[in-house]
């Protein structure tokens, strides 16, 4: 079957790509783009590890088609870094070893940065639920969830970057 | 040199690891991240029956599909013969992991690999699949490790007799090997005894569960020579079993170490990469294979599921006189669970005076068992724990007295042999007895547990440079791949002895052509042995360093000092000379003797043994079952913390592991032998909201075996949890829950059953 033209705006740039019809956003960003940052531990929407921003709503780009980014706006872990400058939850995640072997922290730190920009203030509770769709064997989550209250607190101007 | 009593920098800080900003912007590669140019994707066909023979695979259809450039069944590899031989975490049969990769005569479980093809898409490669046609002959089948030790059941391999039993056995068995340790005379100290405990204990095989699927990507070029990107636990493993399995010189495989997205004991053997070097080989182009969640789950190792039976009886006052262990682990369908740590590590918290333990290693049709942090420690331990706990109840002590007037201290004999020296256990009590979590009284509705647990550690082989570069920066290689920071521990030690600043410092992990020899990351090893090969690294160069400077200053070196990253002239009567630093020595190496760079291997032994203590409060929904964990708080001797947030991580990490295994992870199978939950939505690991924070509190009695005083700490927090939360339940409600997971349909219907 022939190819289908896509394009989206991701990470800031408008994106050509040519993709099969059955292929998800994931395989498109990983095999296609070569934006292998966002990471497939499941292929079926349970461990977050492939997470993205899609027109402001967090999305497992494993459950979406490449063929329906058409048209939307997109971040994935590459483009949330501003240039140089870490994202205040990069940074915490950094400051508090929120991370051991690494695999599930650019889905983490995609959906983190979605829980921030929809609820500044969130309580532990809140951030616990948000995150429950992102696995990490690693941590236990203590950690993470402190990197992501304190980038928060940074991020309302409470606490010092 | 001993650095214990010293005043340290570095060590104990917590500066950001070096290859952080790497994954936290999505540039780490991981295998399944690498591509190479003309790369096809290989795909595994695997077993739908639990046991079967393979009468005939025809794979002309497969190969014939356009796009298909290889086929493999295990007639493409040698039909090696049996060789115990130690590369990964414990024994290994070469043959059984020959076997295991690509089945020969017989598949042995759901998920065998069966064949193998490469294509230019992951679709086609997948429609190949399809169209190999496999005709099996579906044998009977056993699942349950006590159902495998019956008389009658299926047998899995008509060669295996069961070792350790006398007279030698005449009929193959399931039953691959007995392990027996005794200590003074248990039917005596049960007569002894005023009171006794006893119970039967259940565990469930559980899945390492690492976020990042099996991947790798091989290149075999037409000179022989083989290039491999893997995520494992050990470059040096993969080489060493692939080139066995595949008939190849050592020096012809080069493993790079890609980024491992978790392996906690999964990732100490193989899989993937000897059947990709042979697609590789047959389709003339690189083959990248990835495993997709379900074949995790179906192709490759849980830890074994068992059965534990254990007794103790004690005096009025607690004194334990008599323990008694019966434990039967599965294997898997190949030989080789962690029976014999299983047999060990139980009772060696205690000190016993008779003791008698028995253990069985049962093969099944399940996937063969892998490693899985403190492998063995957990399933005996839950049961010995819980047996404790009951014990105290009966007795009418406080569980943590009753510990205390029992434990192991330094000189206490083990019943496996071995006495115990430099361990830190009456540390990790006084740190239980002190700590808020356990003066404060448990809250209303609530129930409160405690369990202790124990793991050997390991050092062995690691091989460590330190390059000074031509600026005076640092460069750390060592062949111990970095599976939690590991990176971010070598550089502090090298910054600590070379007395600079540890962003002076950059660590990497070297393949296989690029450094020495090294053991895997597995037995809590890495921060004590390769740690000590990169201290005794950076010692050589500081030697080197003192001796150019004295040179340059035409002094002896022994006049020379060496602090805080620089040389000084040693007192008034070695001269006045400015001191030089490292940038300065490092601007004249070219004139000094040349490049200033100290390699060193080491066999380290003495790994400190751990020891943890973990409290754990729980409330339990009666309606529903369901346990809630309120507090969690994990109190450990780690020797001492290089970093300790990575030190706290390894033990929050191991509780939180431990709490899955204790409430939900199992593997359920059906009628026909095959798992009915091969995911992540069914397969129920902790998530965020199923935990609270947890508390890690370090305690520090250093080993005197390293150089830092470290001793292993990623092992033993996943010992003591499922008996923590078990004690919290009965707590609780007062009832004992004996079979692991403790769900919410088994803790609602023991409550039931209870009234
Ligand atoms: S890979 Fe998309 S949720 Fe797991
Ligand atoms: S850090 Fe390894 S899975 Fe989260």
């Amino acid at each position: 079957m022939a190819k289908q033209h896509v394009t989206a705006v991701i990470n800031g740039e408008e994106t050509e790509f040519l993709c099969e019809t059955q292929q998800t956003m994931l395989d498109v960003l990983r095999d296609v783009i070569g934006l292998t940052g966002s990471k497939e531990g499941c292929a079926s929407g349970d461990c977050g590890a492939c997470s993205v921003i899609v027109d402001g709503r967090l999305v497992c780009s494993c459950l979406m088609l490449g063929v329906e980014a058409e048209g939307k706006t997109i971040t994935t872990i590459e483009g949330v870094a501003d240039g140089e400058t870490l994202h205040p939850v990069q940074q915490k995640f950094l400051e508090h070893a929120a991370l051991q072997c690494g695999f599930c922290t650019p889905g983490l730190i995609v959906a983190a940065k979605a829980l921030l920009d929809e609820n500044p203030n969130p309580t532990e509770t809140e951030a616990r639920y948000w995150l429950a769709g992102n696995l990490c064997r690693c941590t236990g989550y203590d950690k993470v969830i402190r990197a992501v209250m304190d980038a928060a607190a940074v991020m309302r101007g409470e606490a010092a970057r | 040199m001993n650095y214990v009593a010293s005043d340290l920098k570095v060590v104990g800080t917590r500066p950001v690891r070096p290859d952080g900003v790497d994954k936290v912007t999505g540039r780490a590669v991981f295998a399944a991240d690498t591509r190479a140019a003309g790369m096809l994707w290989g795909k595994i066909k695997r077993s739908p029956h639990a046991h079967a023979r393979i009468l005939s695979i025809d794979t002309s259809k497969a190969a014939a599909l356009p796009g298909v450039k290889a086929v493999v069944t295990a007639a493409d590899f040698p039909d090696i013969p049996s060789e115990e031989a130690f590369v990964g975490e414990g024994p290994m049969n070469f043959r059984d992991l020959a076997l295991n990769v690509m089945a020969r005569s017989k598949a042995l479980y759901e998920g065998h690999a069966i064949a193998a093809v490469a294509a230019t898409t992951q679709e086609i490669a997948d429609r190949a699949l399809e169209l190999i046609d496999v005709q099996y002959e579906v044998l009977p089948f056993v699942i349950d490790v006590e159902a495998a030790m019956a008389p009658d059941a299926p047998i899995l391999h008509d060669d295996l007799f069961t070792a350790g039993v006398n007279p030698k056995a005449e009929k193959p068995s399931n039953i691959a090997k007995v392990v027996t340790f005794k200590k003074g005379d248990v039917e005596a100290g049960f007569k002894d005894a005023e009171v006794v405990v006893e119970g039967r204990y259940t565990t469930q095989p559980v899945h390492q569960a690492y976020i990042e699927p099996h991947a790798c990507l091989a290149s075999y070029q037409p000179d022989g020579q083989v290039s491999i990107h893997a995520s494992s636990q050990g470059h040096f493993m993969v080489r060493a079993y692939t080139a066995k399995l595949l008939g190849m010189d050592m020096a012809n495989i080069r493993v790079n170490p890609a980024e491992i997205g978790g392996g906690f004991g999964g990732k100490t053997l193989i899989y993937l990469e000897p059947v990709a070097v042979a697609l590789s080989k047959k389709a003339g182009r690189p083959v990248k294979i990835q495993m997709t969640r379900e074949e995790v789950f179906r192709g490759s190792g849980p830890t074994s599921g068992a059965t534990v039976e254990v007794k103790i009886g004690a005096k009025k006052d607690g004194t334990i006189v008599a323990a008694q262990q019966v434990l039967k682990y599965q294997a898997g369908a190949f030989p080789g669970s962690p029976i014999g740590p299983g047999c060990m590590c139980g009772f060696a918290m205690y000190d016993l005076p008779n003791v008698d333990v028995v253990g069985y290693d049962v093969v099944s049709n399940r996937p063969k068992v892998a490693a899985y942090r403190a492998p063995g420690a957990p399933i005996t331990s839950f049961a010995v724990e819980s047996a404790i706990d009951d014990l105290a109840r009966k007795l009418g002590m406080d569980p943590l007295t009753l510990r205390e007037k029992n434990a192991a201290k330094n000189g206490t004999k083990t019943h496996y042999g071995p006495v115990h020296q430099n361990i830190g256990f009456t540390a990790v009590l006084d740190a239980v007895k002190a700590h808020p979590h356990w003066k404060t009284p448990v809250k209303d509705g609530q129930g409160r547990g405690l369990a202790v647990g124990f793991w050997f550690n390991i050092g062995g082989e690691s091989t460590a440079t330190v390059h000074v570069n031509e600026d005076g920066s640092v460069t750390v290689a060592t062949g111990s791949p970095d599976i939690g920071g590991s990176r971010a521990s070598m550089g502090m030690m090298v910054a600590e002895v070379l007395g600079i600043d540890v962003a002076r410092v950059k660590a990497t992990v070297a393949d296989t052509a690029s450094i020495g020899f090294t053991h895997l990351t597995g037995g809590s090893r890495v921060t004590f042995a390769t740690g000590m090969a990169a201290t005794q690294a950076a010692e050589k160069v500081v030697d080197d360093l003192k001796k150019r400077a004295a040179a340059t200053w035409e002094i002896p070196v022994e006049a020379v000092e060496w602090k805080d990253g620089k040389a000084y002239p040693a007192g008034s009567n070695a001269g006045a000379f400015e001191p030089l630093d490292l940038a300065a020595l490092a601007l004249k190496a070219a004139r000094t003797g040349g490049p200033i760079v100290a390699e060193v291997s080491v066999n380290a032994q003495g790994a400190g043994a751990g020891f943890g203590a973990h409290i754990c409060d729980v409330s339990v929904d009666k309606e529903t079952g369901h346990v809630t964990i309120e507090r969690y708080t994990a109190v450990q001797d780690v020797g001492r913390a290089i970093h300790p947030s990575y030190v706290e991580g390894q033990i929050q990490g191991g509780a939180a592991q431990g709490i899955g295994w204790a409430l939900n992870e199992e593997y359920i199978y059906n009628a026909k032998g095959q798992m009915e939950n091969p995911g992540f939505l069914d397969y129920r690991v902790p998530v965020a909201s199923d935990v609270p924070m947890i508390e890690a509190v370090l305690v520090e009695v250093p080993n005197p075996r390293h150089p830092f005083g470290v001793r292993g700490v990623g092992e033993v927090p996943i010992v003591p949890p499922m008996a923590a939360i078990g004690n919290a339940i009965k707590s609780a409600t007062g009832v004992r829950m004996p079979d692991l997971p403790m769900s919410p349909p088994k803790v609602r219907a023991a409550l039931d059953a209870a009234g």
